[in-house]
């Protein structure tokens, strides 16, 4: 028997790859239109709003050029608007909230996560969720009715004792025997207490979040090495959540510079350019919204949308930096099987 | 020298590792296995010396507070002790133990008492706002009544807050229609489909959570009610809720779809089904739990925002049920009118409110709860 080898050439067909497309067919042509639209119409939804404050501004904007972020007073009728004292008054309540509350989150996250029992620990998570989730106006009762009467206390305390420093002075005797305590009252540093409770549990879940991620090895590391308690949380969970810790309270600040009925319902209104949290009167952009709303003209509605646009530009910049934050510590791998 | 084959493998097996049980004898020697010390529990020394620093820190701050200083009021002693009590307790440790051993305990101590001080607050605003409405709350026509034949100085046995209670529910039930079908859409839109506008869609939705709640009110109340014309009601408020909590909701609902295993979705097109099919059969039903839990965490957030309501609902007096053409109260628009009024009676009944929107906040908070238990156990 022999081998025969082939002389012609046999008809190949020459090796094409099957065309594979990702484009869907058939019911799943209708799901991603579908999902699409939905997705579009969220966007316009959204981004219209957006949009619409921006094209509110703009006549505003240009009617009372700069002056309308330098100048204090708001008086429509003789064509004073200007929202520099209420963006001061804002920063004021929103820093004396954050004063308060990133002390406190970090404590609490760092006792949820480091010091409590492992038992205890989900239903503490739950109880800062729980706070998360009280609404506004309880946290704005609580300052204005319960805790009011003691921090003009503190206030008259601090103005005695530290009133040197300029941010502490209030136009008042702090040491007479009748102490007048309405110049104390309705400030911004009492709505900063109500505002601290409403964002504390925000920065406490973003800084829990972190700091239960903090590698165990690591952990264990310092443990082996003879670290204390303290001291693991200084050399590894600290360092490690860093990221989380400024995100967090980041994402806190964009929250409180937005709070308004606490606010509203605690300070008395002023268009006083100063930075006197202690003293009486203040005033913040919602709150300067939510009391003008109603019998403002059009021009005037018009200067209100810009100034909630302008705080809704501040907020989304600070957001938007916490996010870059937050994510770009070493935390957050994804979640795989 | 050469060695017979069976010889050699049973040499080898001689000297191999067996596993072998130890005589019960030798086993008698060391019946007491080594007990772990525990490391994590505090000894009979911290806890001592915590008590009396406590004892001392409190008894110290009455003498300064009430005696030394005029500093005499409940909020002061409470920080004056604090204070004191860290003071007192690094100086007993430092007595008997290494600087890093002082600086834990110290540490620890603080901490404890930021978290204390973080719960106190809480439990002190919830059973503040219950305390307060003690007296409104017994009277069932709170339930049954509206305002609109009673005035602001009647008793507490006349009117109610009914209108407010169904105000916020139609409110509520109506932003939750609008805003769950597209958040759920959108959030699956943003994981399952992608794709470039899909990346658009995100940014913009997650731009719009920062969007205040009271520029959200205004918003509705410019387009709707200036330009429109339209009066103030009970369905301009619920689209003003809806614009606030439709970011919030998308992108919770985007954080629990993004970190849905892939490895069931991928087992789920492997087997050949479509798209759709996966995301209707997998993975909304595996993500149902935590996709609960963030929408009612979102509708709890709405049901107590006051300030988009204030802009736009208008404050009845009157029960309606009707959420177009007239104005329609809501509990906490009623609660931020009585309380500002000033009247003591009506600020009463304002508290009531807030102890029934509180509760209905809790409610919801604890159903949210439960569903997401319910995840675990599986």
């Amino acid at each position: 028997m022999t081998t025969q080898l082939r002389e012609e050439t046999p008809d190949v067909v020459p090796a094409t790859p099957r065309p594979i497309s990702r484009r869907p067919t058939g019911s799943d042509r209708v799901f991603t239109i579908g999902s699409r639209s939905v997705g579009a119409v969220v966007l316009v939804i959204t981004g219209g709003i957006g949009l619409f404050l921006a094209i509110q501004a703009f006549p505003t904007l240009r009617h009372y050029g700069l002056h309308f972020l330098t100048e204090t007073e708001w008086d429509p009728d003789t064509q004073k608007v200007g929202i520099l004292s209420v963006l001061v008054g804002t920063a004021t309540v929103a820093l004396v909230a954050m004063c308060i509350a990133f002390p406190l989150a970090l404590a609490t996250a760092l006792y949820i996560n480091e010091y409590a029992r492992p038992k205890m620990r989900s239903t503490l998570v739950s109880v800062v969720d729980l706070m998360a989730a009280v609404p506004s106006i309880i946290y704005g009762l609580w300052g204005f009715f319960l805790m009011q009467p003691y921090l003009s206390g503190v206030s008259r305390w601090l103005h005695a004792y530290l009133g040197w420093l300029p941010f502490f002075h209030v136009d008042s005797d702090p040491h007479a025997a009748q102490w007048d305590q309405t110049r104390y009252t309705s400030s911004a540093f009492i709505a900063g207490v109500a505002v601290s409770m409403m964002v504390l549990p925000m920065a406490c879940s973003v800084m829990r979040e972190v700091f239960s991620q903090a590698p165990p090895g690591e952990r264990e590391g310092a443990l082996a090495l003879g670290a204390t308690r303290w001291g693991v949380i200084r050399s590894v969970v600290l360092p490690f959540g860093r990221g989380g810790i400024i995100g967090g309270t980041m994402l806190a600040l964009g929250r409180a510079l937005g709070e308004t009925i606490a606010v509203v319902l605690i300070i008395s209104p002023s268009f006083d350019l100063k930075f006197q949290p202690l003293e009486v009167g203040t005033n913040t952009v919602s709150a300067l919204i939510a009391g003008r709303f109603g019998d403002a003209s059009p021009a005037q509605l018009s200067a209100l949308l810009t100034a909630g646009f302008v705080l809704f530009a501040i907020t989304l910049g600070i957001n938007t930096l916490a996010a870059g934050v937050i994510s770009r510590s070493r935390s957050g791998a994804g979640t795989d099987i | 020298m050469t060695v017979a084959p069976e010889r050699a493998v049973e040499m080898e097996i001689d000297t191999l590792p067996r596993t072998w049980l130890r005589p019960s004898e030798d086993r008698a020697e060391r019946a007491t296995a080594p007990i772990p010390r525990p490391v994590s529990r505090s000894t009979a020394q911290d806890l001592l010396v915590g008590v009396g620093s406590l004892a001392s820190a409190l008894a110290l701050a009455w003498v300064v507070c009430y005696r030394l200083l005029p500093w005499g009021t409940v909020l002061g002693y409470v920080i004056v002790s604090f204070v004191l009590f860290l003071v007192v307790l690094a100086l007993a440790f430092s007595s008997t133990a290494p600087g890093p051993v002082v600086a834990d305990r110290v540490v620890a101590a603080a901490v404890t008492g930021g978290a204390l001080l973080v719960g106190l607050a809480i439990v002190s605003a919830v059973v503040f706002t219950f305390v307060r409405a003690a007296p409104a709350l017994p009277h069932p026509n709170l339930f049954t009544q509206d305002m609109s034949l009673t005035g602001p100085r009647d008793p507490l046995t006349s009117g109610g807050v009914l209108h407010a209670i169904v105000g916020t529910l139609i409110q509520i039930g109506i932003a939750i229609l609008i805003t769950v079908p597209l958040g759920i859409g959108t959030a699956v839109f943003m994981t399952e489909v992608g794709g470039k506008f899909a990346h658009v869609v995100r940014t913009v939705v997650d731009a719009m959570t920062a969007l205040p709640s009271i520029v959200a009110g205004l918003f509705i109340y410019t387009v709707f009610i200036i330009t429109f014309g339209l009066k103030p009601s009970g369905l301009a408020a619920a689209l003003a809720l809806s614009v606030m909590m439709l970011p919030i909701i998308a992108r919770a609902a985007d954080v629990v779809l993004r970190v849905f295993p892939s490895g069931l979705r991928e087992a789920g097109l492997a087997l050949g089904a479509p798209r759709w099919r996966t995301v209707w059969h997998v993975v909304l039903p595996t993500a149902r739990p935590g996709l609960a839990t963030a929408l009612i965490l979102g509708v709890a957030r709405g049901v107590g925002e006051t300030s988009p309501v204030l802009l736009t609902s208008g404050a009845s007096t009157f029960l309606t049920v009707n959420p177009v053409g007239t104005p329609m109260n809501s509990l906490p628009l009623f609660v931020f009118t009585a309380v500002r009024s000033g009247q003591p009676i009506l600020v009463q009944r304002g508290f009531a409110a807030a102890a029934i929107l509180l509760t209905l906040v809790l409610t919801l908070f604890i159903v949210a709860r439960l569903v997401a238990r319910k995840k675990d156990s599986r």
